[in-house]
């Protein structure tokens, strides 16, 4: 392993990242708060309490998912679509580096940053409302591989873009709509029994109830479930990148 | 002489079809400069990047050092730096970090004092911190080049290095060539601009049409195809030439008021004299004379005029030295 070269890419990524702080750090923080005033303040104090939840503390994992899954992959794909779109990525293919090295560099920045930005979401919901953390170990475990899974697609998605449009259309078309309706403001059993039935064919329902399971100890689905789908996701992923590396699909003509 | 780079029925077929490199044999010795010449989408480009590892080879092998690029890339490749073509660098980024980021890549560990030493020759060191968007287009491509430095490479690629570079630049460039060449470095580059080839390289390949046409020492090229001709121009211009020339081989131009003479330099006899002595007798008389070496840049002209004519007669034979060797005779 070339460490040296992965070091090198991951601190150019993380450059990147602090390069660009407003955008990359404080408009999460913002938008978060945002959600707290209108969700948690405001509607919040109408709402009924879910499964024994305030409603304010109720949508705080899914808002740390909501967040951490659209800047992993955002970050993730950017990150590696950028040098495709510049040319420079001729140094990537020209250094004695293998792909494997490209996507723990890459994936590993990304990843890190999406984890900022969720523990960042999650001190500032202190400030907001009152939220305990019944299994804390379980939590960093779960958020470290929504960080991890959501970097490894968004690197997949650099990869296959082939301009800006289609960088943005994935995002866009499909996580946005699985992710607001994977339960991050809402419990699925608040929904019409047709409708429970099809959210569980959506991947993130499983990811946002494990993830709340670990801060209220109840989630839509039984935790197991989550764990499974978040190992069968990661592994997809994976598999999808060691074609990528075993092709040079859209790397290496 | 060893050879540093060793490539041996190389061929590339990109996925739309298109052949860019069609079996192509060359030794590159160690700590010589050769110019890969051609006109545009001859392969040069294909070639270098496949042997960088920027394209993968269809067939063929390609080794560096005795690395094979692909069985041994880290090998390889840790010996390459490469200079591209097309300014292909980040934006926001500066220059130093850009610098220090190949280094990095290429698994050196952090060495400063060379960064700074590369920058300064290549008069990047007041620049370090600049953005790379606030250079100009000479200044970014000196990046490019303290890039490919960065890492202290024993084979350096210059695709096209100095392509719309002012003439300081282009100067600087070649004195850093000569530095790193002092230094025992095996330089490929490719260029359009052939004088620089002649006055640089110590080899020179051409290349057409994904092959090579000719591989041959400089200096021996010259010689051997070093024409040279004398131009007479008359002070009354001649319609036709008088019978006691017509042994000479003279060509009429510019209307009658030029006369044309070629001939070779390392014949026995150029003819000169006798040619003065007869144009005397014949009682043209002359206004001027001049002669003119053939450069690079006619020999070039030649060759690919020839390579252009050759496929039906290469049809017949097979592998590139056949047709190389078709060439030679046709152009000797």
């Amino acid at each position: 392993m070339n460490w040296r070269a992965v070091w090198a890419m991951y601190h150019y990524e993380m450059g990147r990242f602090f390069r660009t702080t407003a955008q990359s750090l404080f408009s999460p923080v913002l938008s978060t708060s945002l959600y707290f005033v209108v969700f948690g303040a405001a509607i919040g104090s109408r709402m009924e309490d879910v499964d024994g939840v305030s409603y304010g503390a109720f949508i705080v994992p899914g808002l740390i998912m909501l967040s951490v899954m659209t800047q992993a992959v955002s970050n993730a794909s950017f990150g590696i679509y950028f040098p495709k779109f510049l040319g420079t990525i001729y140094e990537h293919l020209s250094a004695p580096v293998n792909f494997l090295e490209i996507v723990i560099g890459y994936v590993g920045a990304a990843a890190t940053k999406s984890l900022a930005i969720g523990a960042i979401i999650l001190v500032t919901s202190f400030f907001f409302v009152d939220v305990t953390i019944a299994h804390p170990l379980a939590m960093v475990g779960f958020l470290l591989l929504t960080c991890l899974s959501f970097s490894l697609l968004g690197f997949i998605i650099g990869i296959w873009a082939e301009n800006f449009e289609q960088l943005q259309l994935v995002p866009l078309l499909v996580i946005t709509p699985l992710v607001f309706l994977g339960g991050s403001f809402y419990s699925i059993t608040m929904l019409p029994p047709v409708w429970q039935t099809i959210s569980l064919f959506n991947p993130v329902v499983y990811l946002v109830s494990g993830f709340r399971w670990s801060f209220f100890g109840t989630g839509d689905v039984p935790v197991g479930w989550s764990l499974l789908a978040i190992a069968a996701f990661t592994g997809g992923c994976l598999w999808v990148i060691w074609w990528i590396f075993r092709t040079g699909w859209r790397i290496r003509q | 002489m060893t050879s540093i780079v060793s490539i041996s029925g190389l061929t590339k077929t990109y996925g739309s079809g298109f052949e860019a490199l069609k079996g192509v044999d060359l030794e590159i010795e160690e700590g010589e400069i050769i110019a890969l010449l051609g006109p545009n989408g001859a392969g040069k480009t294909t070639l270098i990047s496949t042997i960088c590892g920027i394209t993968s080879p269809t067939e063929g092998t390609v080794s560096v050092g005795g690395h094979d690029i692909l069985n041994d890339f880290r090998g390889a490749r840790d010996m390459i730096g490469l200079v591209p073509q097309e300014i292909a660098l980040e934006p926001f980024n500066k220059v130093w970090n850009a610098v220090s980021f190949t280094r990095g890549l290429f698994g050196k560990p952090r060495d400063d004092a060379h960064i700074e030493q590369v920058l300064r020759q290549l008069s990047l060191w007041d620049k370090k911190d600049s953005q790379i968007m606030a250079l100009s287009g000479g200044m970014k491509r000196r990046v490019l080049i303290a890039k490919a430095l960065s890492h202290e490479p024993r084979v350096l690629f210059l695709d096209e290095p100095t392509a719309g570079v002012d003439v300081e630049l282009r100067r600087d460039m070649w004195e850093t060539v000569e530095r790193l060449r002092a230094e025992g470095v095996t330089i490929i580059l490719t260029t359009h601009y052939i004088e620089e080839a002649e006055a640089i390289a110590d080899r020179v390949a051409v290349i057409s049409q994904g092959r090579i046409l000719l591989v041959e020492q400089k200096s021996a090229l010259m010689k051997r195809m070093g024409r040279k001709e004398l131009r007479v121009e008359l002070i009354e211009p001649v319609d036709s030439l008088p019978e006691s020339l017509a042994h000479h081989d003279l060509q009429i131009a510019e209307g009658g008021q030029v006369l044309r003479y070629a001939y070779e330099t390392t014949g026995q006899g150029t003819g000169i004299t006798g040619l003065l002595a007869d144009l005397s007798a014949a009682g043209l008389q002359m206004r001027d004379l001049s002669t003119r070496q053939s450069t690079l840049e006619d020999i070039f002209v030649d060759l690919l005029r020839d390579g252009a004519e050759e496929p039906e007669a290469a049809s017949t034979t097979t592998g590139s030295a056949a047709s190389r060797d078709a060439v030679r005779e046709g152009t000797a």
